[in-house]
């Protein structure tokens, strides 16, 4: 008697030791796809022949980006982050680095928290002004010639900011400026992943450049992951 | 020990009473040289001299704001042009004293050196009140400007390689004309067309007159226009042999770096090549 309870209980504690060394990852998942529905306005092609150094880094000229697609209607370069129901965070210590080269931004749109270092290189072998255009943080705009040292640069504030080259008119980015470490940003397929979300009501919101914001509910009770899928109306210009 | 503590503890609270009114008595008040300016007394005059142009809000959307070209400042973003501090920080009050004294040229801003010392300062008080920036932000720190050397052939020269290497020619032209490769697609922050700088049709800038000011412009930018700051890439007395170089680019005003460049054969034949005959404006050019 004394022996079968020895073993059902060191069985119990070993199947609940076995319970939370599983619980790694601590917390829900969010997943999901955006897609669009309709016909996306066509993208232009870059003439850069006024930028020689650049113009022949595109043997074929790349196309504007405001719209950018994956396969099966996947909608590309869309930041998905969860706009409610999570704390703020302080910013973590690596910086979000932000490259020109080839007279264009790397990546289009670059996602990173409030009051984290963003990092700006210019690979190019041209002068470029990096000019972000917030209207809620303070708008700042610094040259920045080949081979000068990266830019470090933060904002203290949440917003979705446009950025330009005033000498190049083709080149446009976005930096998502977030208040917390719970986004993604699609390409390709379309999907993304907000994983370690503790349980509790979530709002998440996906946005584009082109087609606006959209938001979904979603609730997180435990370890599992919910599907939440974005569809954005296309617009023909 | 006790004391010491207990000291400290009486400092901090006094700190954190104290902090709040130091806050706010920036907002509300201005302080230029020995005037003082209080937004009270602005108000009166704001609504009075201001307020056509640049809005009852001060976001620049007064009733005459939709017909001017430059469009008014924009209090409310407290973007502004003409700062002694680096680009993205809030200009001094001796800035904004400036711009009202001075005006902007080749912009619908008059000069109002016609109200007194004591009415620009309380317009400045003034303005600061439409931007919570002010409320939670200091001025910038003002750019050092180390004093400026001596003008020499050699200095002219170098700033001529500081305009390439910079590629400033790239909006303002190889002449400074404002007729760069990329002159023509520039706007500004409002996404309204914008002209770069034509060095050869004028003898004043948009933020001033003199060396300094020049100085200023280029490391300070022009914030809400595409004029980025140099700051970062320009060392203070490189800046000053491009100060003297981009005075010779300003054939119709005469000045000691133009006289010493047109002493030179380079610069003499540069100088004939660019001028144009007529009035400075270009009508009357002989191409």
């Amino acid at each position: 008697m004394r022996a079968t309870a020895g073993y059902v209980v060191g069985i119990a504690a070993l199947a609940a030791c076995a319970v939370i060394v599983h619980a790694g990852p601590s917390g829900g998942t969010v997943s999901g796809k955006v897609t669009y529905e309709g016909t996306p306005a066509k993208q232009k092609p870059i003439d850069m022949s006024k930028e020689p150094s650049c113009a022949k880094q595109h043997p074929t000229p790349i196309t504007s980006e405001t719209v950018v697609t994956g396969p099966s209607n996947a909608l590309d370069n869309v930041v998905v982050y969860v706009s409610a129901g999570a704390p703020d965070e302080s910013a973590p210590g690596q910086a979000a680095k932000f490259e020109q080269k080839g007279c264009q931004y790397i990546p289009h749109v670059l996602a990173f928290q409030v009051n984290q270092t963003l990092e700006i290189s210019n690979a190019d072998q041209t002068s470029h002004n990096i000019h972000p255009l917030p209207k809620v943080n303070r708008e700042w705009n610094k040259s920045q010639p080949p081979g000068s040292a990266p830019i470090d640069e933060k904002y203290d504030k949440p917003e979705f900011i446009p950025v330009k080259c005033n000498i190049h008119p083709w080149m446009h980015g976005n930096f998502a400026v977030l208040k917390n470490s719970h986004y993604a940003v699609t390409e390709g397929e379309g999907g993304f992943s907000l994983a370690d979300l503790p349980p509790g009501k979530y709002t998440i919101t996906a946005w584009h450049e082109s087609y606006g914001d959209q938001s979904q509910d979603v609730t997180i009770s435990g370890n599992e992951t919910k599907t939440v899928n974005f569809v954005f109306k296309a617009k023909p210009y | 020990m006790r004391t010491m503590n207990i000291s400290k503890l009486i400092l901090g609270i006094v700190a954190f009473l104290v902090a709040p009114i130091v806050v706010s008595a920036q907002q509300g008040e201005s302080h230029i040289g020995k005037v003082s300016g209080h937004a009270d007394a602005g108000r009166q005059l704001y609504f009075r001299y201001c307020w056509g142009c640049h809005g009852f809000r001060g976001d620049g959307n007064g009733e005459n704001g939709q017909y001017l070209n430059i469009l008014p400042r924009n209090f409310v973003a407290a973007t502004f042009k003409c700062r002694s501090t680096p680009t993205g920080t809030l200009p001094t009050d001796q800035d904004l004293f400036n711009s009202l004294e001075r005006g902007l040229i080749n912009s619908n801003m008059p000069s109002w050196i016609e109200l007194t010392d004591q009415n620009r300062a309380d317009l400045v008080a003034f303005i600061k009140m439409f931007s919570p920036r002010w409320k939670t932000e200091k001025a910038g720190d003002p750019i050092p400007v180390p004093p400026e050397p001596k003008l020499t052939l050699e200095s002219i020269k170098h700033g001529q390689q500081l305009f390439q290497k910079l590629e400033c020619w790239k909006c303002h032209g190889q002449e400074g004309r404002g007729d760069g490769p990329s002159a023509s697609t520039l706007t500004d922050s409002n996404d309204q067309p914008i002209r770069p700088y034509n060095f050869a049709a004028g003898s004043r800038f948009k933020c001033g007159t003199t060396n300094h000011d020049v100085y200023k412009i280029f490391m300070s930018g022009l914030d809400g226009t595409p004029m980025p700051s140099f700051a970062d890439v320009v060392k203070p007395d490189e800046a000053w042999d491009l100060v003297h170089f981009l005075r010779t680019l300003q054939v119709a005003h005469k000045s000691p770096e133009l006289t010493l460049w047109e002493s030179t054969k380079e610069g003499a034949e540069q100088v004939a090549l660019s001028k144009v005959k007529g009035t400075p404006t270009g009508s009357g050019v002989e191409q």
